[in-house]
């Protein structure tokens, strides 16, 4: 990734504009041409560096006001085969391992997107159903105080 | 009423596809419209409507935080409640803080944490240790899953 990467996620990461040539501007501004700023997206895209060109939703304006994490124990040597289940689920929008704490036993974590509480905790039984993990806890958003995404 | 009720199928359509399948094109509205059979004009009448009523956040690159060379963690910290509006402010002052919220439990408030470089990731945790409250930093071991579409 060089600079004008770099610039051009910048001019980009917000959000293009809702305009008939929105890469134009954008070339423009890096002096580049409008083919060179999406052959650099497409390369990122390639990288990796750029997981997905798109729209992100706001799950809130669509009803889907529950965000729950559901944090679990799993024994290590079972995070792999638990982990994979729980990806599964089509209501699980992240799933993550992490590390343990002492003071935090809890290393799967899963995050689940419903209309209603209880939709929520139904679907953290099915997974608990589905792996055998009996010890898990759901931590409900309650207050919601910044979500941006990754910026740089 | 939720919002979901106000779409129409042509808008579930549109929201469907600029979540996966935006076209990196200098038209991307006009091709969008091909798609779906409606006009340019009307993709980006609807794509307006969509953001205002907060639908559709952004159109732009979803970035990868491991992918920039960058390293992320998540922290979940223990605050009063009577203090935990301020402190999420706070913390919410860095830029690289990229989703904080208030959940329940003896750790109240969790928010990520995603730097350009590790040593910023460092920076900003020290810094984050001096509001003088306890915290545990998780950062992620293995990946399972990130959310890349919400089929509405």
């Amino acid at each position: 990734m060089d600079d004008l990467d770099l610039r051009l996620i910048k001019l980009t990461q917000d959000g293009i504009e809702l305009v008939p040539e929105p890469f134009k501007k954008i070339a423009r501004e890096l002096n580049i041409s409008e083919e060179e700023v999406i052959n650099r997206i497409n390369t990122l895209i390639e990288h990796g560096i750029v997981r997905r060109f798109g729209a992100s939703i706001g799950h809130r304006a669509l009803g889907i006001l529950f965000n729950a994490m559901c944090v679990w124990n799993v024994p290590d040597h079972r995070v792999e085969e638990v982990g994979a289940i729980m990806a599964g689920f089509d209501e699980v929008s992240h799933c993550y391992e992490r590390l343990r704490s002492p003071d935090w036993e809890y290393n799967l974590y899963a995050m689940v997107h419903a209309r209603t509480r209880e939709e929520c905790e139904r679907i953290a039984h099915e997974i608990s159903l589905a792996t055998g993990i009996s010890d898990y806890t759901i931590l409900f958003s309650e207050k919601e105080f910044k979500k941006t995404g990754v910026r740089i | 009423m939720t919002m979901i009720e106000a779409l129409d199928p042509i808008d579930r359509q549109l929201v469907n596809t600029i979540q996966l399948d935006f076209p990196l094109n200098p038209y991307p509205f006009r091709i969008l419209g091909g798609r779906i059979g409606i006009s340019e004009e009307e993709v980006i009448d609807r794509l307006k409507k969509l953001t205002d009523i907060g639908v559709v956040r952004k159109i732009g690159p979803i970035l990868s935080t491991t992918a920039i060379g960058g390293s992320s963690t998540l922290i979940a910290m223990q605050v009063p409640e009577y203090e935990v509006d301020r402190v999420a402010a706070r913390i919410n002052e860095f830029g690289e803080v990229s989703h904080n919220y208030l959940r329940p439990g003896k750790y109240n408030l969790w928010f990520t944490v995603s730097a350009r470089k590790k040593e910023r990731l460092h920076e900003i945790i020290s810094e984050i240790s001096e509001l003088g409250y306890p915290f545990l930093n998780l950062p992620v071991n293995r990946l399972f899953k990130i959310g890349v579409k919400f089929e509405v």
